[in-house]
């Protein structure tokens, strides 16, 4: 148990957090809360430091290793790769937690413990444990590494469910037993080895939701290491962690109007009624050329670009901007319209747009767009498939039925900038490719953007 | 008078059900404030809370640093206090980075 003095610092510096996050509220202040958050940790560190007396020679190795490796992380990554930092980020969160609560448990813990501090040390093995394998194979499935998406476990549900009934089984030894650590390290152990059955199933796509959930874990697991330690800057920390990522969860599934269980647990994609074949659909597509598209936007007036996940695969951000230039030169109103779940994770949009220096005012969310897209002459669809496709509105029977899309074929003419035919996620043929209003430009997005804008110049 | 000033200072610790409505009531605060993040803010709010969730740190610190543990236990917390310094300064950084790019017309 700290000393007041502590405490009042601790309580200090959950306060600043508190303030860091409202400052999130708007770009403006965004910059100020993120320093504010920053200057509350250093003063929890510090007062945790000029404490009691401890040793120095591990903490300073320990603190080394972990700024030289975050200060490279931070700005080696590539803004198209913050979903595997942040997956990173969490995993490594769950770790320290579970290696905080195992130690205090192992060297300190007897007999007299209460039961709080001894149920909160298991939850801590097994929700860290959980977070940081299940982050890593996050980071490798977003990394597009293939062994993830070939590994398959047989009877997954049943195994994971088994694997859940063990911990708690270990769970309650530990409890009954805290002179003896070996129980907590096998909660570990197997926690570890749940993160990756739970998490090796889900589809790329589905990422997002992962990654929001995990966030969510580290903060939960954070907290339980606070009830351990009994320490309330710990617990408030982790609780804003924690109602963070669940909020960003929710807003992921409604994102495709699907539940938690259903992304956890369910494969969409994988069998279903079968809809009307590719070939069918894809009859009357017809194809377009960069010089096309350019007469079109010469003679627009308002554009509106949807980005998916193929523009941070092609890097096509900064050629957009570009685009985006050489329209509003010729009063053409340029505007992104974003949805919710476009990209790898909640907000990558947003954020590979505004490393391209498009103004943040430009970026719309999807209920913002909509109502505007039957007023727009041009809708350009930059590497998005599932999430402008119409079936979703009019096919109850679709894997995407009922998801919230943005209507782009609302839009006077649509572009489609894509690779090829080839199905989204959802693996459903996309009716809007073959609508009468649709022209389709093959090609890699960077590329085919710049030959738009070369198109327009001359 | 004596034995109160002792009994507060040395009381073990604060009362389970205390802690649990410190944890209850922060989680509405957080409800509060994330549900006003707007989605273009969505990614730095996830890099940022990263940097809070590394609050762990101050419990490392003291995993580490105990010279009354055996070495084997401050190495595991050595590595806990990498883990989450990682979390802290990659994650207050690279969101600096991010919300530097947000940027008006």
């Amino acid at each position: 148990m700290p000393a007041a003095g502590q405490d009042l610092v601790y309580l200090i510096a959950a306060v600043m957090f508190v303030l860091g996050l409202r400052g999130l509220t708007h770009p403006r202040t965004a910059v100020r809360g993120n320093l504010i958050g920053a200057l509350g940790m250093l003063l929890a560190c510090t007062v945790t430091l000029a404490a009691a007396g401890l040793e120095f020679g591990w903490i300073i190795a320990g603190l080394l290793i972990g700024a030289v490796t975050g200060g490279w992380l931070a700005y080696a990554t590539p803004m198209t790769g913050m979903p595997q930092m942040v997956a990173l980020l969490n995993g490594f969160g769950g770790g320290a937690s579970f290696l905080v609560a195992g130690v205090e448990l192992s060297t300190r813990m007897n007999e007299t413990t209460g039961l709080m501090e001894l149920v909160a040390t298991a939850a801590t093995g097994l929700i860290g444990g959980v977070t940081l394998t299940g982050s890593l194979v996050a980071f490798a499935k977003l990394e597009e590494h293939q062994w993830t998406e070939r590994v398959k476990i047989p009877a997954q549900l049943v195994v994971n469910l088994a694997l859940l009934l063990v911990c708690l089984g270990l769970s309650v030894l530990q409890i009954q037993q805290p002179a003896m650590p070996v129980w907590f390290w096998l909660i570990v152990l197997l926690s570890l080895v749940l993160g990756v059955s739970l998490v090796i199933s889900i589809g790329g796509a589905d990422m997002p939701v992962v990654i929001a959930l995990l966030n969510s874990y580290s903060g939960i697991a954070a907290a339980a290491t606070g009830f351990v330690l009994s320490n309330t800057v710990l617990i408030i920390s982790g609780a804003l962690v924690g109602a963070s990522g669940l909020i960003l969860c929710k807003v992921m599934c409604d994102g495709m109007n699907r539940s938690l269980a259903n992304v956890l647990f369910g494969n969409v994609g994988m069998g279903g009624p079968a809809g009307p074949s590719a070939d069918e659909v894809y009859a009357t597509v017809k194809t377009t050329s960069p010089d096309e598209v350019a007469l079109l936007l010469d003679s627009a007036r308002r554009v509106v670009i949807v980005p998916g996940y193929g523009m941070a695969v092609s890097q096509a951000q900064h050629v957009v901007s570009d685009l985006t230039k050489v329209l509003n030169e010729r009063q053409v109103q340029v505007e992104f319209g974003i949805h919710p779940v476009a990209g790898r994770m909640p907000g990558h949009m947003n954020v590979l747009l505004a490393e391209a220096d498009i103004p943040y005012e430009l970026m719309k969310e999807m209920d913002e767009i909509n109502p505007t897209l039957e007023q727009t002459d041009v809708a350009i669809v930059l590497g998005a498939n599932d999430v402008v496709n119409p079936l979703a509105r009019t096919d109850p029977q679709c894997p995407i039925a009922g998801m919230p899309i943005i209507d782009v074929d609302r839009a006077r003419t649509v572009v489609v900038i894509k690779r090829s035919l080839s199905p989204g996620f959802a693996n459903i043929p996309n009716p809007l490719f073959a609508a009468k209003n649709t022209l389709m430009l093959y090609g890699d997005g960077r590329k085919a953007v710049q030959e738009i804008i070369n198109a327009l110049k001359e | 008078m004596q034995i109160w000033i002792l009994a507060e200072t040395t009381s073990a610790a604060p009362s389970p059900m205390l802690l649990i409505t410190i944890f209850v009531l922060a989680i509405f605060v957080g409800l509060e404030i994330i549900t006003k993040i707007p989605p273009t803010l969505h990614t730095p709010l996830m890099s940022g809370s990263n940097a809070i969730s590394g609050i762990t740190l101050i419990g490392a610190l003291v995993a580490a640093g105990d010279p009354q543990s055996a070495w084997g236990w401050k190495l595991l917390g050595c590595a806990a206090v990498a883990l989450a310094t990682i979390n802290v300064v990659g994650g207050f950084l690279v969101t600096h980075r991010m919300l530097g790019m947000f940027k008006k017309k």
